[in-house]
């Protein structure tokens, strides 16, 4: 699936990233990475921070636009961020953050149904009722749908996050981290009951994870990403003992890929 | 009471310094010194001054405020004259010293506002012009500011004779700014009316667009619909009242410019040397609420392809607000108290009136009782108006 020369994978993959790179000022986050994904799959992407994850994933939400190279969702390219088709693919897609990102101006549901509110997709009523059911998916009260996020508990806030992503049930399922900062019964938890609800409704499910052991068992596909560039991608069922260890090493940063920290300032800049 | 050696019965036994050392005694003893100190203090200070003013045969009370002030007043607001009495004087300075707080006010949010984004920018230029900006301008002292305007504006703009024409009609000389106004017709009055009217219904439209978004989800176009209503009611009103077009122009008429309004070089003087000062904290304020909201707030109401304005609106001000209103509400009231600072060019505010009441009338303490209960009662109304602002910006409850 992953590597680009196989062209009869490439027109049957469901997204598709090909020769994909994106720059911040001087550095180079994304260079020449290149994957595919069928329709209905797992992928996680494994990799030391500032190894360009997460921009990765945010060129695939739209948030950031390719500098070069394609974004193909399903046949619609989506490389830019003001591409006709991205409007659609924002319905098609959901997305939690690696900090979950609630708006801690709104409430749970409010949170959990924003677009359709703003769209004005569903009524307000409609939405929160929508909002009730998907806390149910995500094992949260109905209690917690009128409280603000900064009423809950880290993991409380990771459920409603994973619950915003769900809302529109999207066909890509994009999570960063979505284990960070939580105890390993917690993330167990979660993992499992996000993979419980791809699989129901069949959603094409990206990662980040910086869990060896979570992704091999969890996830088919495996993609391997150090500073901008992809390492190592195929299926997890190929990893033998020998590629485990040096991918594992690799990501503990103790072998030949020095960890770069991310360098130069970080400006700000007023989104208008 | 809590401790046995405490109980009642043992007093007497116990020597002055350990009932002196008793918790309970203590807690008691040395608040009734303290409060009879104070009030000891206070008397003694009333009883001097009282015996003094005898002394020196000047009546106290505010009995004065209904004599005649016999001086006159460059700028008011309301009718007056030397033959008015100094409580309409006092009016006259109040009135000055809130125009010049609420235009400042005003003009400090919007000008703050702009150089607190640009600040922000991603343009290296825009970004390092409003940094020298802010920079200059907070780190010198106000009053030197308000010297330095009123020195600009006498010097900078021609005398009435080749009084500067920008725009038709308005004229820029050393005596100041002239604009053209309309002559006073009942049609004013009649539009005023409507605006008081159209405000009332587009409240009630906005309540009916809330509450049919609520049970529908379609979202009305509410700023479309209540300017409408408002320019409409407003110009039906100016038809209705005879469509009045006569203006009042100031032209030279001898040495002077007669007609139209004039705004004074005091006033201008105060107004942008309180709004240049305060514009800078303002834009302080409005930076740190922006950075104050993290990035991934955008990103995921990007994500959600929400557009940028509605997120800006829903998500990044009520949280930048919650940041901002409290430093905010203190630059509104040192701009205020700031405006105590006019009497140093000349500009007849409540502190300047007041000092010309108080040199007339030897009534010092009065009148200075006055002016600061009056910058007090200021003070509170705005504290009052932004807390209320605050809870309703910090709770987005709709």
């Amino acid at each position: 699936m992953t590597t680009s020369e196989t062209s009869s994978a490439t027109h049957s993959a469901f997204i598709s990233v090909d020769h994909l790179s994106k720059r911040f000022g001087n550095k180079l986050a994304l260079d020449d990475v290149s994957l595919h994904l069928p329709k209905g799959e797992t992928l996680a992407i494994i990799g030391p921070s500032a190894a360009g994850k997460s921009v990765l994933m945010k060129c695939l939400v739209g948030i950031y636009g390719a500098d070069g190279g394609k974004i193909v969702l399903d046949g619609d390219d989506v490389s830019q961020t003001n591409a006709p088709k991205r409007a659609e693919w924002a319905e098609r897609m959901g997305m939690l953050f690696q900090q979950n990102a609630l708006f801690d101006s709104l409430k749970v549901w409010e949170n959990i149904c924003f677009r359709q509110i703003e769209l004005g997709t569903l009524s307000r009523k409609d939405a929160k009722a929508h909002a009730i059911h998907l806390l149910g998916l995500v094992g949260l009260a109905s209690e917690s749908a009128d409280l603000t996020p900064s009423d809950l508990s880290g993991g409380m806030q990771k459920r409603v996050g994973v619950a915003r992503a769900i809302s529109t049930d999207p066909s890509i399922l994009l999570l960063d981290n979505p284990t960070a900062g939580l105890d390993p019964v917690l993330s167990n938890h979660i993992e499992r009951m996000i993979g419980k609800i791809a699989e129901q409704r069949g959603t094409t499910v990206i990662s980040i994870t910086n869990d060896m052991q979570i992704a091999r068992t969890r996830y088919q596909n495996l993609m391997m990403m150090h500073d901008g560039k992809v390492y190592w991608s195929g299926k997890t069922a190929d990893i033998d003992d020998a590629h485990n260890a040096h991918l594992t090493q690799m990501l503990n940063g103790s072998s030949q890929g020095p960890i770069t920290m991310r360098t130069g300032k970080r400006e700000d800049h007023v989104y208008s | 009471m809590s401790k046995p050696q405490n109980a009642p019965g043992d007093v007497r036994s116990k020597g002055l310094v350990d009932y002196l050392n008793d918790e309970n005694v203590r807690a008691v003893l040395y608040q009734i010194i303290a409060i009879g100190l104070i009030v000891l203090a206070g008397w003694y200070l009333v009883s001097n001054t009282l015996y003094n003013l005898e002394q020196q045969n000047i009546s106290t009370g505010y009995g004065f405020l209904d004599l005649e002030a016999s001086f006159e007043i460059s700028e008011t607001m309301i009718d007056y004259s030397a033959k008015s009495s100094y409580a309409s004087a006092l009016m006259v300075g109040l009135l000055n010293t809130v125009k010049v707080s609420l235009l400042g006010i005003i003009l400090c949010t919007i000008i703050g506002t702009i150089f607190g984004v640009a600040r922000l920018s991603s343009n290296w230029i825009v970004r390092k012009l409003a940094t020298v900006y802010v920079e200059t301008f907070r780190n010198i002292p106000v009053l030197l500011q308000l010297f330095f305007w009123y020195a600009l504006i006498p010097s900078a703009f021609p005398h009435p004779r080749d009084a500067l024409e920008p725009l038709p009609g308005v004229l820029l000389t050393s005596r100041g700014m002239y604009m053209p106004v309309p002559e006073p017709d009942n049609a004013y009055t009649f539009m005023a009316i409507a605006a008081a009217i159209a405000c009332v219904i587009i409240y009630f439209v906005k309540k009916w667009a809330k509450k049919r978004q609520d049970a529908t989800g379609k979202p009305f176009p509410m700023l479309l619909a209540g300017l409408g209503i408002f320019v409409g009611l407003v110009f039906l009103a100016y038809l209705a009242g005879g469509a009045p077009t006569e203006m009042s122009m100031p032209a030279l008429k001898g040495f002077n410019i007669r007609g139209g309004y004039n705004i004074s070089p005091e006033f201008m003087a105060v107004l942008i040397g309180l709004t240049v000062y305060t514009s800078t904290y303002v834009a302080e304020v409005v930076r740190s609420g922006i950075q104050a909201v993290p990035n991934g707030q955008w990103e995921a109401a990007d994500s959600l392809g929400i557009k940028r304005s509605v997120a800006l609106r829903k998500v990044i001000l009520p949280q930048s607000m919650r940041v901002a209103i409290p430093p905010l509400t203190n630059q509104y009231l040192n701009l205020t108290k700031n405006s105590s600072l006019a009497v140093a060019v000349g500009y007849p505010d409540l502190v300047s009136v007041s000092n010309t009441t108080m040199n007339q009338t030897g009534q010092a303490i009065e009148a200075i009782s006055i002016f600061m209960s009056i910058y007090l009662g200021l003070s509170l109304l705005t504290s009052l108006f932004m807390n209320w602002f605050n809870k309703k910006m910090a709770l987005v409850e709709r």
